[in-house]
This record gives structure tokens, C-alpha cells and sequence, in this order.
């Protein structure tokens, strides 16, 4: 006969079976548990902590309440004083506009690009390999061709431009020129569209065949069939997008801060010409590892992070009204 | 016909960037102020030259040092993390999952103000180790998992049948059987897509580099020393693309060898995401 274990004794061997289980699971999560507490959670509580002192790493951070958020938007008095961070809305204008031209442009051209995609037999992959490596290219790389290509006087581009009889010598000197700098990085955006192209294509050729047949047969055109197939079918790819590009947009920096350097012609000016490329991130970047003020820049990061997170929040939430899950082959 | 010669004009435009940086690269340093397009004289010296003026080779080492070193990293530190979310049912599994993937939406400037005071001051007391102006907190942090990699991973681990991890397990066989014999061969493909993504990024990081490399020179990487090179030697446009090239051309092999690993991975994250 089996000797019959005691619901106590078989209580505590499915206790013992469960923390040897939560012991491996612990055990493969280490990395990232460590990584998580040292690396994420930690400086973003510290962080926290110190968006409410004066910290400049010479001397401990000592706490100031909410100077350095009164600094950040320019309300009311720091020690009796007027002060205010003279670029902050000016860095927050330039972000915003970054975003709100970027993101449509890089999702209506890819788009555009993909659909042209879909119609050919042969070859699409050979465009798609020239479409997607430049989105592979260093932003480096990228900045330094198109400040070279876009140069006003010796640049390719302004060369062509110049032969429009209108335009004649008036051609826009890109990034040496305030109102120009800016648009200088959207044509350079999209010279890194690929990725987006690559994804729109997958999505539009997800889209099933019977759903183009079945429009058809009730007699719809090709602005009928995009815009009641096409569309709604690839809304979740175009969502997805929008909110990649609306987070990229945010911590926009890399082309930004090259092409200032370039332009200005040394590397201790940030934002040059004029300002016109001190992007929010940019600002941010000055105040920690310029100015070294850990305190105010702790601030500003706080509330890019909780920017990001209302914006992504928000989209997400409008999304249930425009974005169809669960259609074709994804 | 007229939708191939759009895509023919399309594509065209795509290159032109590239086309100029060869071009460029080729002429002399008078050539490449003035409007002409074609090199004359072809100047192959170029490329030798950017090596002796600018020390090409030691930031071509470090580059490779942190995309190699990052990339072991990775591989090393999301294997057994993608797996215990994966292979393994555990209360809580898709709780934690969800933090895991809420550290992608995370920006990485938020942490980098905190972290460069936790390399500058905390790790350097700690250890007496200098962090600042070395490679090191570019490469450690990536032995500690990265959301990304773990996410893809973990995708590709769940289809795989769990009959196979069972056979291991009648065999009497533990986890790590089961990840030694059965999910790791059978994952290559994800494996060598979360390597080559990791390796490409470190490769054209220039932020990280930026902040923490930025005062050694010793230490820079190709993306910094680009964005000082043109500072420094203002009126050489020929040698400036001549070096971007050096730096681009690891990425464009990269690229043309695992085209389908990229192109795979970008539509797996990006219409499944």
C-alpha cells in the first residue's frame, strides 16, 4: 500500500514545487531585474527627487520646492526674482512643430511609396532595398550629407533651384537661415522613411484580396476602394506610426544637433542658426552637460517623460474610434 | 509602365544622397567647395589621408568594441529573460511583461541625466573605477537585458511547440536542457535578428557616446568623431565623406547580408506590435 501523504505534508510539497519554480523564474530574471532597479527605476526616482533641488555635482543637491518648474515655464518669482529659462518655450515651440509637420509627412509619403509598392510583379524588392537603406544610414551620416547637399552657395540642390527663372540667386540658404533650418531636417526625415515604407507595404499587402473583389463588384473606383478598404484595413499600422513618430519627435536631437554644429562652425553653440534648432531635447542636453545643472535638467526630463506619456495616453485613446483591430491576415 | 518610371524617379531621388557622398569623397578639398559634380582628379588618397589626420582607426576600434561588446551583452542577458516570460507559467508572468514593455516608451533622456551622475559619482565610489570618458557605461548596462530584444525574443520563443520541451523533460531534462537543446537552436533566426539590430544601433549611437565619451578623445567613437571632425576641419568636405563612408560601409555589408533578418524584424515589430 501507498503510504497516504497528509493534506498538510502534500500542502507543503506544492509550496516547496512552487518556490523552486519562482526560484528559477527569479534566477532568469536577474539581468533584468538588476538592470531594471540600477539602470531605469532608480534614476527615475532620483531623478524625481532631484527636479526639486539645486544640484550641480560640485556640492550635495539641496531642495529649492518648485523653483526649477517655476524656472521651466517662467511663473512667478524665484527668491524674490524674475527668472525664467529663456529657451524653454522657444525649445517646446520648435519640438512641436518638428512633430506636427515630421510625423504627417513621414506617414503620407510612406504610405504613398508603399502603394506604389504593391503594383508592380517584378522587382519590388529591389526597390525596397533602395528605399530602406538610407533608414539604416547613421543620423550622423545623414545630417553631415544633407547639410553638404542643402549647402546655399555649392549644394546640389540650391544649384537646381537656382536654374527656376523665379528663384534666380533668392534659393534659401537651408541651415544657415532661421525660418529654413527647420524644413532642411523634414526633407532630411524623409530620406529615412524606409522603415515606415517596409511596414506599410507589409500591412497593405495584408489586406485580403476578397475585400477589393467584393467593393468592386458594386461598382467602386480607385478612390472609393482606397479610401473604404485601404484605409480602415491598415489603420493599426498607421496608428503605430504616428505614435512611433509623436515619441521619436519628442527626443528629437541627433540631425539637430549636428547640423547646428555645422552651421555654426564650432561645437559650443547648440541650436544654430539662431536658435532655430534648439529642440526640446537639445535644451535638455545643454542644461545637464553643459551647464551641469543636474537639479533644473532632472526638471525638464520629468516633464518630457510625462509629456510623452500624456500625448502616447491620449492617442491611445482616440484610437479606439479610428483604429480597426482585427482585420486581415495580420 | 508609368508606375515603374514613378518608382524609377522615386528611387532615384533616394540615392542622390549617396551618390554625392561618393562623389565628394573622391574630390580635392578646393573641388568640393565649388558647384562641379565630377571628380577631377580622382582622388583614391583620400581614404588614406583621413587615416593619418584624424586617428580613424582607434574610433573605428571603439566603435567596434561597444557594438560588439553591447551585442554579446544582449544576447546573453535576454535569452534567459525572454524564456522565463515565455516558456515558464508563473502568476503575475504578463504583469511584469507589461513593465518590461513600458520601459520602450521610456525616452533616453529622461534616465541619461540620473545615470551620468550614477557613472560620474555613485559607481565611481563605489568601485573606484572611472566610468566617465571610457566605453564602459555605453556596454555594462546592455548585460542587464534590453525591453526591445527581450520583446522580439519573446515572440519568436512562444511558437515554438511545447511538445519538444516536453520530450526534454520526460528525458529528465531541466531548463536549461530545454534551452541548451531545443529553444535556442530552434531560434537562431531571432537570436541573429536581436544581434544585428543591437550591433547596428550601438554602431550609429551617437547620444550615448556624446555624453559619456565626449571629453576623452582616446575614447570617441566614429559617430562622435564625425560631428567634431567637421568642427574642426571646417572647409574639408572631401575627407568628411570620405570618413562617413568608412563609417557607413559596416552597416551597408551588414545590411545587404541580412537583409531579410531586418526587413523581417521591422515588419514583426511593427504590424504584430
Amino acid at each position: 500500500m501507498i503510504p497516504r501523504r497528509s493534506p498538510a505534508e502534500r500542502r507543503r510539497a506544492r509550496r516547496r514545487s512552487a518556490l523552486r519554480k519562482y526560484g528559477v523564474v527569479l534566477l532568469l530574471l536577474a539581468p533584468w531585474i538588476i538592470g531594471f532597479v540600477v539602470f531605469t527605476a532608480g534614476p527615475m526616482v532620483v531623478s524625481f527627487l532631484w527636479s526639486f533641488t539645486h544640484y550641480d555635482m560640485a556640492s550635495p543637491p539641496h531642495w529649492v520646492g518648485l523653483d526649477n518648474y517655476r524656472f521651466m515655464f517662467g511663473l512667478g518669482k524665484i527668491n524674490g526674482q524674475r527668472m525664467s529659462d529663456p529657451n524653454y518655450w522657444l525649445s517646446v515651440k520648435n519640438t512641436l512643430f518638428i512633430i506636427s509637420f515630421g510625423v504627417p509627412l513621414r506617414v503620407v509619403f510612406s504610405m504613398l511609396t508603399a502603394m506604389l509598392l504593391t503594383r508592380p510583379k517584378r522587382g519590388v524588392n529591389t526597390y525596397r532595398t533602395l528605399f530602406f537603406m538610407p533608414s539604416m544610414a547613421p543620423k550622423v551620416a545623414a545630417a553631415l550629407v544633407f547639410v553638404y547637399l542643402l549647402n546655399p552657395t555649392t549644394g546640389p540642390i540650391n544649384q537646381l533651384l537656382n536654374l527656376i527663372p523665379g528663384v534666380h540667386g533668392n534659393a534659401p540658404a537651408w541651415f544657415y537661415d532661421p525660418p529654413y533650418a527647420k524644413p532642411a531636417l523634414l526633407i532630411l526625415g524623409l530620406w529615412g522613411i524606409g522603415d515606415a515604407i517596409v511596414i506599410y507595404l507589409a500591412g497593405l499587402l495584408s489586406v485580403p484580396r476578397e475585400l477589393y473583389e467584393a467593393i468592386s463588384i458594386e461598382g467602386a473606383g480607385a478612390w472609393q476602394r482606397f479610401r473604404n478598404v485601404t484605409l480602415p484595413m491598415i489603420t493599426p499600422v498607421i496608428f503605430f506610426t504616428i505614435v512611433m513618430g509623436v515619441i521619436d519627435g519628442f527626443q528629437y536631437f541627433d540631425q539637430a544637433f549636428i547640423a547646428g554644429n555645422v552651421s555654426s562652425g564650432q561645437t559650443s553653440i547648440l541650436g544654430s542658426p539662431q536658435n532655430s534648432l534648439l529642440f526640446y531635447g537639445v535644451n535638455l542636453y545643454q542644461w545637464a552637460f553643459r551647464n551641469f545643472a543636474m537639479g533644473y535638467a532632472s526638471a525638464l526630463a520629468w516633464v518630457l517623460f510625462a509629456a510623452t506619456m500624456a500625448v502616447t495616453a491620449v492617442l491611445l485613446l482616440t484610437s479606439k474610434r479610428w483604429v480597426h483591430y482585427g482585420g486581415g491576415n495580420q | 509602365m508609368a508606375n515603374h518610371s514613378v518608382l524609377i524617379a522615386v528611387s532615384a531621388i533616394f540615392m542622390v544622397p549617396i551618390i554625392f557622398m561618393i562623389l565628394t569623397a573622391l574630390m580635392t578639398d578646393r573641388q568640393a567647395l565649388t558647384p562641379s559634380l565630377w571628380p577631377h582628379p580622382f582622388m583614391w588618397k583620400n581614404f588614406v589621408t583621413v587615416f593619418r589626420q584624424i586617428p580613424l582607426a582607434r574610433y573605428t576600434w571603439n566603435t567596434f568594441l561597444y557594438a560588439g561588446l553591447s551585442t554579446v551583452g544582449v544576447i546573453v542577458s535576454c535569452i534567459p529573460v525572454a524564456y522565463a516570460f515565455s516558456r515558464i507559467h508563473w502568476r503575475g508572468r504578463n504583469v511584469v511583461f507589461m513593465l518590461v514593455l513600458s520601459t520602450l516608451m521610456l525616452p533616453n533622456q529622461v534616465t541619461s541625466v540620473p545615470l551620468y551622475v550614477i557613472w560620474a559619482r555613485t559607481l565611481n565610489e563605489l568601485t573606484g573605477i572611472q566610468f566617465i570618458g571610457t566605453l564602459k557605461p555605453l556596454i555594462i548596462p546592455n548585460f542587464f537585458g534590453d525591453a526591445f530584444s527581450i520583446f522580439l525574443l519573446r515572440q519568436f520563443f512562444m511558437t515554438i511547440p511545447s511538445e519538444l520541451c516536453d520530450s526534454i523533460r520526460v528525458d529528465g531534462g531541466g531548463h536549461w536542457q530545454i534551452l541548451r537543446r531545443v529553444v535556442i537552436p530552434l531560434s537562431k533566426p531571432a537570436i541573429m535578428a536581436v544581434g544585428l539590430f543591437q550591433f547596428i544601433y550601438a554602431w550609429n549611437d551617437f547620444y550615448n557616446p556624446l555624453v559619456y565619451v565626449g571629453a576623452n578623445p582616446n575614447a570617441q567613437t566614429l559617430s562622435l568623431a564625425l560631428s567634431n571632425f567637421q568642427g574642426m576641419h571646417h572647409v574639408q568636405w572631401n575627407l568628411t565623406m570620405a570618413a562617413t563612408l568608412i563609417f557607413m560601409i559596416p552597416v551597408v555589408v551588414i545590411f545587404f547580408l541580412a537583409q531579410r533578418v531586418f526587413i523581417e524584424g521591422v515588419t514583426l515589430t511593427g504590424v504584430k506590435g
